[in-house]
């Protein structure tokens, strides 16, 4: 065993890892396992902790070049926008080439 | 014992005991439950407040998920000090012991390849901020516009003004350059390495902008080397921080074949 006076020092207490350090593993890494309580932490606090960061320094995080949320479908209104519009020229494109299909199917399996 | 269980970690038996004032997300201390050579650390927790509904109201509390994020941690990070515990998630919770044997018995096989896989390592994380007195807010831009002349010329405004944008975008480059470099380093000596996003400073409270946010996999036995490194590269290059945080149980390598 090495350092065995750096190892077992707590990091929590002014040891360098801030909150945002803890959160980033305890809620993002680590195991996840469906326990018998039903929670969907993807769904409900990262994006209430995101929401809350939005919304509380917006501004200052655009002035920063911090604008990562703008893309996130979870968390911008244009970003789901935009998906929503890709989703639908896929589905309608998609649509198409099996309407362009059908016929020969029904050639091929006369019903 | 009454109560749901709130599962922290698991891990393989372990003879130090842990520490005596421990206490786990709602006070109640860090109980072991064996099971075919494996153990679960779990705590009992009330229903009033872990129970579905309840839960998923306290979770859009951020001061209570922060305590009990820090409960959580405290709870791993102790059983890192005397073993390799497997982290699990924040939240996972059973109702009654026999519900954590199902799991443990079903998991199993999987949990003894990742304790394997992770024994005797720990993660350590390393971050790179850029110091931006002046890359930070607007009002950082009129501060450090004031200091020079006074009764300036439209020209000599503009000029300042463009180096200013120069040397910031150097910075930027050189800031890349060296975080590209130290990852580099890190993960030639580290057995993993993980990239997350750079953390957000709201949350983070850390000053300057988070550039290089990663984990590293490394045997206990060579954390003190590892440390070493890092220490080194602090003070290298003026304008930036270098942070290094842990050791942390294997959190960012803990998923199943270290996917993430």
């Amino acid at each position: 065993m090495s350092t065995p006076s750096r190892l077992p020092e707590p990091y929590g207490q002014g040891g360098g890892s801030n909150l945002a350090d803890i959160l980033e593993r305890v809620l993002d890494k680590g195991i996840v396992i469906a326990g018998d309580i039903r929670i969907n932490l993807l769904d409900i606090e990262l994006l209430t902790i995101k929401l809350r960061l939005i919304v509380a320094s917006v501004d200052k995080a655009k002035e920063m070049g911090i604008d990562w949320w703008e893309d996130d479908p979870a968390l911008s209104t244009r970003a789901r926008r935009d998906e929503l519009t890709r989703e639908n020229a896929e589905l309608r494109e998609r649509i198409e080439r099996l309407e362009q299909l059908e016929p020969t199917r029904a050639e091929e399996e006369p019903s | 014992m009454t109560g749901l269980r709130y599962v922290y970690a698991v891990c393989r038996p372990f003879d130090t005991p842990l520490q005596a004032q421990l206490t786990g997300v709602a006070g109640d201390p860090p109980r072991l439950l064996r099971h075919h050579g494996l153990i679960a650390v779990l705590s009992r927790v009330p229903e009033r407040d872990f129970a579905e509904e309840p839960f998923h109201r306290h979770l859009e509390d951020l001061d209570w998920l922060t305590a009990t994020a820090r409960a959580h941690q405290g709870v791993i990070d102790a059983l890192t000090v005397v073993t390799t515990p497997l982290p699990l998630r924040l939240g996972t919770v059973f109702r009654d012991d026999s519900g954590v044997r199902v799991m443990l018995e079903e998991r199993g096989d999987a949990f003894r390849r990742t304790l394997d896989r992770l024994h005797g390592r720990v993660e350590w994380g390393v971050k790179v901020y850029v110091e931006t007195e002046t890359a930070g807010t607007s009002a950082d831009d009129a501060d450090s516009e004031a200091p020079a002349d006074k009764a300036m010329s439209g020209r000599d405004y503009l000029r300042q003004r463009r180096t200013r944008v120069r040397s910031r975008e150097e910075m930027w480059q050189q800031t890349e350059a060296f975080a590209s470099r130290l990852h580099e380093t890190l993960s030639g000596y580290a057995e993993d390495s993980r990239l997350h996003s750079p953390q957000n400073p709201a949350l983070s409270g850390a000053s300057g902008q988070n550039v290089l946010n990663a984990a590293y996999l490394v045997p206990r036995s060579d954390s003190e080397k590892f440390v070493e490194m890092v220490d080194r590269t602090k003070g290298e290059t003026s304008g930036m921080r270098v942070e290094l945080t842990g050791p942390w149980a294997a959190y960012s390598f803990a998923g199943e074949e270290g996917i993430r």
